[in-house]
């Protein structure tokens, strides 16, 4: 475990979230377990299904049916989420963590304006008056910086990078903690990402609030994370500090990862991919379950899962470390 | 902008095909209506009441179709609609007048208490799915939406009114009385009112809960409702400024188109409850083969749809900001 | 008649299925939805009956020879009429015209809707417009008075004019929701592949979209037998129908001109309404499974233990 002073702000335990289908429960994420630390930017890759959108929403406690958490433990704040019911969760709510989602255009509500929707979130949580209310609500347009006028504005009157820093906007209304964020640049140009990308570093550095921030664009998260964590088939398969995981990978998986995004800079080498496709969750392959696909895998891979292995500040689920 | 335009293009469309079918139905279908009249009076009618009639229905035969066609818009558009057959001699649009605000009242006020109703109670049943209302009220409705309005308004009728007593057997007020405008009156009009009113609120409801229902569990699934949760939101603000203002929209105008349907059955309940409306007037129209009133009730109902349509249109175009910067 | 709102029918993605498929998927489907189970039951009930009505039936129902209006009895089920006729074989032999006349009608409606529905939507632009028009001001009509004036008018008061007149006034609703689901399906990948195999467009219509549409247009088939039922029966009371056919519509005419509820023989109407609004039901119930079929999200939610 990496050692901290302070206990960790966000603690997962082995957390497991299934989807009930006609054919019986498939587990999306499966013993999960990590934690992110006071104004740490936590960033989890891993590839479309890989269960890392499901792991967020579970997180904030934003699953709805027919996933639900079936096993486990998330303790933020003092609490464990996962057993507090929506009453006591809607005092943490926005005000302890808040969410940001992929697409601004369908997490805004189309018939409020933005003013109202900010005015929303921050009338749930504490009573201010409507002048005191509207300087806030510039000052969060600045903030991010939107012009306030815009705030009498529908959503579908903006652009979409826009778009998506009224949500950033909203998410700090309150000053959480912890803001999580699921894929909140997919949608966007590459210029746009960067800027934005940029601007959310500006602000964790102003308010100190912790980050999580899922992505299957390792490249982008990787500038800006202190940690990342990679999922596999519903389960993290390396996690450690961003340098190390991203300079020197580990798990195969990782390594093919690593591979897979051509770089601008550096020599240019064959684009290698990784062989095979992601297993279906309904039946997972028995062990490891990226034996099927690893280059490396060997008589022991089929026949055990693997647990974490420490190797220097990264956790590995790999027996290729298990010393 | 142009939603408006396209909106009331519609409505002058349909209006025109309206005014259109009643022109040319007369001509197509076998039989004479102004011939029908002469016969049922035995060839004693005066020459001003044939003129009416052919009046009603621009049947000159020596001027040409495109001059009887405009001659009969003309007519119709400023409200001369010919004289009645069966209320001889009085003219079609008096006739009109005295059951108008009988049916409007009466279908008016039930649509919409079954809409507010049936809304509201589509919306809770997609909030709670699984709850009683989501397990109970489809399969019922389904049922209870499949039934005749006449005949349920017969059940109605043999249950409350002959069996127990507790309502009237028919008509809108107390035949011993007359219209005034006494509070006595008025309780008579909503006891007689209550059981036809009732009948097209049974039978209209169950599809404006359904189709709410539905919009309703399509929303629902929407990122912005599980943003709303993710604030903390009430679950009632959620329901209602998240989820049912948005799932209502797009079934706003299809509300009020539908309400061709209701008038339908709306008539055959006033025809069971003897209701001095207009659905009553269609019958006896029927009866005595008079075309003009019955031509010209099929204008003022579809006349009265489509301004409801459009009413829904603006209203959709109040409430959802995108409809106003359309392409 | 029952209220049927309008709405763009919700389009939702389908999976390809094959042609072979389709039977068995639907089936299976059918199987698990406990209304459509109901709703088919209560017609394969009506079905029965109707081709067994001379068995089933203990008397002749045109048969006047029997006293009039009697309250039902061990020899009569259900009572007899103001003529003296049984109303049980009335009611067994009414179900045959009832039937058909629901069904054909359903069918022809059915057949108009897909023509104008999926032409609007591949043929687009104006022809689009202008179908879209056609299909929304017939919509919007108030059909009951115009069946009304239409039936007046044809004093030839047969059966093919009911049913034609249910048909003109009744192909508008499905029209809609086809066009908005095959507007849909008109972008998908496997029609740019037959395209670009070269089929002609009427092919691709009619092999590859129509077969993906199959749900919904069994849906549609079974509201417009419904609309069909009701339509018929409210003409029927009215006294456009054919008063001297035999069908449960024209039974209610006769009570209700022998004011038979008034003068205290209520089965002589009950039975016959029961019998309609129950063939509605069922329709109503396999119609709504159908829409259940084709958006799952609509079907119902199982509590969590």
């Amino acid at each position: 475990m990496i050692a901290t002073s302070t206990r960790p702000l966000l603690q997962v335990n082995h957390l497991c979230v299934d989807y009930l289908t006609d054919r019986g429960p498939v587990r999306a994420v499966d013993r999960v377990s990590l934690e992110v630390n006071k104004g740490e930017f936590l960033g989890i890759v891993g590839e479309s299904g890989c269960g890392k959108s499901t792991l967020l929403f579970a997180i904030a406690r934003l699953l709805s049916a027919p996933a639900e958490i079936s096993s486990g433990e998330v303790w933020f704040t003092g609490h464990d989420m996962v057993s507090m019911d929506e009453d006591e969760l809607r005092h943490l709510r926005w005000r302890d963590y808040s969410v940001v989602m992929q697409s601004a255009m369908n997490a805004l509500n189309p018939v409020m304006t933005i003013a109202e929707q900010l005015a929303d979130a921050v009338g749930a949580h504490q009573s201010m008056p409507p002048s005191q209310l509207r300087a806030r609500s510039r000052e969060l347009m600045r903030l991010v910086g939107i012009d306030p006028e815009h705030l009498h504005s529908y959503p579908h009157q903006l652009s979409g990078g826009m778009r998506q820093r009224a949500m950033i906007a909203m998410a700090l209304a309150l000053t959480p903690d912890l803001v999580i964020m699921d894929e909140p640049t997919s949608a966007l140009d590459v210029v746009a990402q960067r800027s934005l990308m940029l601007k959310i570093k500006q602000l964790q550095r102003e308010f100190g609030f912790a980050t999580i921030f899922v992505t299957h664009d390792m490249s982008l998260v990787s500038h800006f994370s202190d940690r990342l964590a990679v999922m596999y088939a519903g389960q993290v398969v390396e996690i450690g500090p961003t340098r190390d995981v991203f300079a020197d990978p580990k798990h195969p998986y990782t390594v093919g990862l690593m591979r897979s995004f051509p770089s601008i800079s550096g020599p240019r080498q064959p684009l290698a991919g990784i062989a095979g496709s992601p297993p279906d969750l309904g039946h997972p392959p028995s062990g490891c379950r990226f034996h099927p696909r690893c280059p490396q895998v060997f008589e022991r891979c089929a026949k055990e899962e693997p647990a974490f292995y420490t190797r220097e500040q990264d956790l590995v689920r790999c027996f290729l470390f298990d010393r | 902008m142009s939603y408006l335009i396209r909106r009331l293009e519609f409505f002058f469309i349909t209006l025109w095909a309206a005014l259109t079918i009643n022109f040319i139905l007369p001509r197509i279908m076998p039989g004479n209506p102004a011939q029908a009249m002469i016969v049922r009076f035995h060839g004693r009618v005066s020459p001003e009441a044939v003129k009416a009639i052919e009046v009603a229905f621009g049947l000159h035969s020596n001027e040409s179709i495109f001059q009887q066609y405009l001659e009969y818009l003309r007519n119709t558009l400023t409200g001369n609609f010919g004289t009645s057959v069966t209320f001889f001699p009085v003219p079609v649009g008096d006739v009109i007048r005295q059951g108008l605000p009988w049916t409007l009242g009466l279908v008016g006020m039930a649509t919409i208490i079954a809409f507010v109703l049936g809304t509201l109670l589509g919306m809770l049943s997609a909030w709670r799915r699984g709850g009683f209302f989501d397990a109970v009220l489809p399969p019922v409705f389904i049922v209870i939406s499949a039934f005749p309005y006449f005949w349920l308004g017969l059940l109605v009728l043999l249950a409350f009114a002959l069996t127990l007593g507790w309502f009237p057997l028919g008509f809108a007020y107390d035949l011993t009385d007359s219209i005034n405008l006494s509070w006595s009156f008025a309780g008579q009009v909503i006891w007689h009112g209550f059981l036809p009113a009732l009948t097209i609120v049974v039978t209209s409801i169950g599809g404006w809960i359904l189709t709410m229902r539905n919009t309703m569990i399509t929303t629902l699934a929407e990122d912005y409702v599980k943003m709303a949760r993710a604030k903390g939101l009430s679950p009632i603000r959620i329901m209602l400024m998240y989820a049912g203002r948005n799932a209502i929209l797009p079934n706003l105008t299809g509300f009020a188109m539908s309400l061709g349907f209701v008038i339908s059955g709306a008539i055959l309940v006033e025809i069971v409850f003897n209701y001095p409306g207009l659905g009553f007037t269609l019958l006896q129209a029927v009866h005595s083969e008079d075309y003009a009133l019955m031509q010209t009730l099929f204008l003022m109902l579809t006349t009265a749809v489509l301004v409801a349509v459009l009413a829904a249109d603006l209203l959709t175009a109040l409430l959802d900001p995108r409809t106003r910067e359309q392409a | 008649m029952a209220v049927r709102v309008v709405t763009d029918h919700v389009s939702v993605e389908t999976a390809v299925v094959s042609r072979r498929g389709i039977a068995g998927t639907i089936a299976r489907a059918l199987t698990a939805n406990r209304k459509a189970m109901a709703g088919l039951v209560l017609f394969g009930f009506f079905l029965v009956v109707a081709v067994l009505a001379p068995v089933i039936a203990p008397y002749d129902p045109h048969a006047l020879q029997f006293g009039q209006m009697l309250q039902p009895s061990g020899a009569h089920l259900l009572g007899t009429t103001g003529t003296g006729q049984d109303i049980f074989s009335q009611l067994v032999f009414g179900t045959r015209e009832s039937l058909l006349i629901a069904l054909a009608a359903g069918l022809g409606a059915t057949v108009i809707s897909v023509v104008v529905g999926v032409s609007a939507a591949y043929m687009g632009g104006l022809w689009d417009h202008v179908l879209n028009l056609f299909t929304d001001v017939f919509l919007v009509l108030p059909t009951l008075p115009l069946m009304i004036i239409v039936g007046t008018y044809l004093n030839n008061r047969g059966l093919l004019v009911l049913v034609a007149v249910i048909v003109i006034t009744g192909w508008s609703y499905g029209a809609r929701q086809l066009r908005s689901q095959a507007l849909s399906l008109r972008n998908r990948e496997f029609l740019e592949a037959a395209r670009a195999r070269g089929e002609r467009s009427l092919y691709i219509i009619v092999f590859e979209v129509l077969p993906n549409m199959t749900s919904l247009i069994v849906a549609i088939f079974f509201g417009a037998a419904l609309y069909a039922v009701l339509a018929a029966a409210g003409l029927q009371f009215i006294g456009l129908g054919d008063p001297n056919s035999l069908s449960w519509g024209t039974m209610l005419y006769w009570a209700q001109a022998n004011g038979a509820l008034l003068a205290g023989s209520p089965v002589w109407v009950l039975a016959p309404g029961l019998c309609i609004a129950a063939l509605g039901a069922a329709f109503a119930l396999i119609n709504y499974a159908f829409d259940e079929i084709g958006n799952p999200a609509l079907r119902p939610v199982r509590r969590r233990k």
